[in-house]
């Protein structure tokens, strides 16, 4: 029993490091592209970590009292949270962390234990900035949320199961098996909702690089700031993960797995070159219009698929 | 002899109301050793040199050659050079020409606010000995008598080549461990914090800006 459990701790251990590594290595390779595209050399590729370490190497940090710290804190749990109940790699006993019959649940509940977790943080730093960062961010995620779990619900009424793992192996042998061919209407709505999730324009209003200086991080400093990049790499990928495995068949290999992720986070990255800021009000309505109402259709499409 | 700013470990504060004191934080701050081991202080240096943040405070004329740094022409994110727009994060403080006695106030508020190590740049000829500015009733001649500074680039104005090559320089200085401003604005408060309310006459904020 120990010895078991020992050994699935160890896995995760190392899923945690590949998994974060990488969503490091993508973030400076998305920076790069976009610099090309602007016609820059762009970052080197092992800036996230450099910055990282710079931070965490800072002499000096203030606090704002006891919440203030449950920001990154609440925050890295959200993220190391979310990656132990995904099956990363199909079939791999190494990869495949904490999966069990209702993950997909525990999962959707994680997302979101982060950004509340971040919210109480930012709030008690008492920066106004924060505060505004905060209520859009907030505002946003209760909207795209609702399509994303339109979707999910869509696809679990098409699989009949909570498990992330039956859901990958109810998509295996074969790309026509793939839940974006086989329902792609929950797709469109979970993908729509993605891009709320991502933060890249047109949805990136509760950041603001401009406006509010940086949104709901702006107190935050030093190895507070260390650990919540390091957590907004592990996050992302890990988001980028799950993508993969509700809708587009999982991995059964690494390289499979760089590759599909890879092509999803770029689904991001060319709406976001290619489209202005909605403001935060324009947004929600968006997600309120459009996309729910395609999940609201996914649900019909996965019954009427279920009963025809 | 300069007189001491404080009894003994607090701050007096005495630019705020009785009302506003409770509010500000009133420690001193504090000077803070490199690690003993001399390999991490080295990789932790490497970091630093290659992670620079600058604060988006254009505080003159100069600030002007800030913004040309990212665009494709110069393209400063190739060293590890990023804007930041809050103080906290950011760990460079670009002083773009042309101090006036009102910016000085704020110059200080924000680099207090920076967490150390924090490093100086002096941009144009102003910082330096005033410039054209050397007779202006509000404008500081001398600089480094209110902020350490780590780097001078000199020139009216310097352009951005000049400020890249200023960067690649400080990058040097730091990795020899040679920028040790915040430690000697620590050691040296009471000296700077008599210059600094000599100029300033409306003082309405804390002595040391948490």
């Amino acid at each position: 029993m120990i010895a078991e459990w020992t050994g699935k701790i160890a896995n995760f251990a190392l899923t945690l490091l590949i998994v974060t590594a990488y969503g490091l290595f993508m973030t400076a390779f998305i920076e790069r592209i976009i610099a090309k595209v602007q016609g820059r050399i762009g970052i080197p590729y092992w800036q996230p970590v450099i910055n990282i370490l710079k931070n965490f190497f800072k002499r000096t940090a203030v606090s704002h009292g006891y919440m203030f710290y449950l920001g990154p804190v609440f925050r890295i749990a959200g993220g190391i949270g979310t990656l132990a109940f995904i099956p990363v790699i199909y079939g791999s006993e190494t990869f495949s962390n904490f999966s069990m019959a209702g993950d997909l649940f525990l999962v959707i509940y994680f997302m979101f234990f982060g950004q509340l977790g971040m919210a109480l943080g930012a709030g008690e730093s008492g920066h106004p900035y924060s505060a505004i960062g905060i209520a859009r961010g907030l505002s946003q995620m209760t909207a795209y949320e609702v399509p994303f779990a339109l979707a999910v619900i869509s696809i679990v009424i098409q699989y009949d199961t909570l498990s992330i793992t039956e859901i990958v192996a109810a998509q295996q042998g074969g790309w026509q098996n793939w839940t974006v061919f086989t329902n792609w209407v929950a797709t469109l709505a979970a993908m729509l909702a993605f891009l709320g999730m991502t933060g890249y324009s047109p949805f990136d209003i509760f950041l603001a690089p401009q406006e509010i200086p940086i949104g709901p991080p702006t107190e935050f400093h030093s190895a507070y700031l260390s650990f919540m990049s390091l957590n907004r790499a592990l996050f992302g990928a890990t988001k980028l993960v799950l993508f993969m495995n509700l809708f587009f068949g999982g991995a059964t290999g690494l390289i499979e797995l760089m590759i599909k992720t890879w092509l999803i986070y770029m689904v991001a990255i060319v709406v976001g070159v290619a489209f202005p800021r909605f403001r935060v009000d324009q947004a929600i309505r968006f997600f309120f219009k459009i996309p729910t109402l395609i999940g609201i259709m996914s649900i019909v499409y996965a019954q009427m698929m279920l009963t025809s | 002899m300069i007189k001491s700013l404080s009894t003994e470990d607090t701050l007096e504060n005495s630019g705020l109301s009785a009302e506003e004191q409770q509010l500000f934080c009133n420690a001193r701050p504090k000077a803070y050793e490199p690690y003993p081991i001399k390999a991490v202080e080295d990789f932790a240096n490497w970091a630093r040199a290659n992670s620079l943040w600058i604060l988006a405070f254009g505080t003159g004329c100069g600030a002007i050659e800030l913004r040309p740094l990212m665009t494709a022409r110069f393209d400063a994110n190739r060293f590890g050079v990023a804007g930041r727009p809050t103080p906290r994060q950011s760990s460079v403080f670009v002083i773009g020409g042309y101090a006036s006695v009102k910016t000085l106030k704020r110059i200080i508020r924000s680099y207090e606010q920076m967490q150390g190590p924090k490093f100086v740049i002096c941009l144009g000829i102003c910082p330096v000995n005033g410039g054209m500015y050397f007779d202006s009733y509000n404008t500081i001649n001398q600089f480094d008598l209110y902020l350490p500074v780590d780097l001078y680039i000199t020139g009216c104005m310097p352009r951005p080549e000049v400020l890249v090559a200023g960067i690649m320089e400080l990058q040097k200085k730091i990795k020899q461990g040679r920028c040790d401003g915040a430690n000697r604005y620590v050691e040296n408060f009471d000296w700077y914090k008599a210059n600094q309310k000599k100029v300033i006459k409306n003082w309405d904020m804390p002595d040391y800006n948490w």
